[in-house]
């Protein structure tokens, strides 16, 4: 599947993959994400069910602190 | 009217949610007071340290003073008239419902980046309507040109999203200052939205 991830394209062997996957495939290790699959926010809790399939948008926003 | 009373008149029912009265929920607040939002929620359960005063709208005398009554305090000083609730509570997915539900827009101001993931969260959940300004990367100094916005969807993301506070880069003035003025920036962008001065 063809997907936009951050912006950019980004191509995967599978037709479907949950969002958890991604960010383990993709070796992102910041703790604390947000998580957004054509605009709408994916939870915490939901990234192991949540799928992406050909042609979605993934967001993957590393949260920071300082405030 | 001159065009700063069209500018008052639009803002004066608009609600703003602000939550954590730190470097960037105390100074958005001043710059929303100072052009005239109508109401204004601020939570946070916190108290005015002298280890604050190098960024946050507060003064000497106010150490000790539980941060949301020492900025009530201070934004009335800009403008008596200026309703502001101040909410002296750690806000959590169940309370920032209530306390937000009537907002236009809410502003993260939070400083623990856990504290950011659950409210954009339980915002995105529970009041997916309301716009969310967040405020994420701007420890350090230098680097002006790093800070930018980002829009996805109804989550506006100010910051440069990499510089995280640490010993090593601590949160200062001008930066704080920059990324909370962005933030007021964005929340007037979303409550102006179709609005133009009439000459």
């Amino acid at each position: 599947m063809n997907i936009t991830l951050n912006t950019r394209p980004e191509s995967f062997n599978a037709d479907q993959l949950s969002v958890a996957e991604i960010i383990r495939i993709k070796n992102y290790t910041f703790k604390m994400l947000i998580t957004k699959i054509n605009g709408q926010v994916v939870k915490t809790d939901d990234r192991e069910a949540a799928m992406v399939s050909d042609g979605d948008v993934l967001e993957v926003i590393h949260l920071i602190s300082g405030g | 009217m001159n065009s700063m009373e069209q500018i008052r008149d639009k803002l004066k029912y608009k609600t703003v949610g602000i939550a954590g009265a730190g470097g960037l929920g105390s100074n958005c607040a001043q710059a929303l007071v100072r052009v005239g939002v109508g109401h204004i929620i601020i939570a946070d359960f916190d108290v005015v340290e002298v280890s604050n005063l190098n960024r946050q709208f507060y003064f000497y005398n106010q150490i000790g003073t539980p941060k949301v009554i020492a900025l009530k305090e201070n934004l009335l000083r800009i403008d008596p008239k200026a309703s502001v609730s101040s909410i002296h509570t750690k806000l959590s997915p169940d309370n920032l419902i209530r306390y937000f539900a009537c907002c236009d827009v809410v502003v993260e101001a939070f400083d623990l980046a856990v504290m950011k993931q659950m409210l954009i969260e339980t915002m995105a959940e529970q009041l997916p309507h309301i716009p969310v300004v967040c405020g994420l990367g701007m420890a350090g100094w230098g680097n002006s040109d790093k800070i930018r916005m980002q829009k996805l969807g109804n989550l506006h993301i100010c910051g440069d999203q990499e510089s995280e506070v640490s010993e090593m880069l601590p949160p200062l003035a001008p930066r704080v200052l920059m990324v909370s003025g962005m933030e007021a920036n964005e929340v007037l962008a979303i409550l102006l939205n179709d609005f133009s001065i009439e000459l």
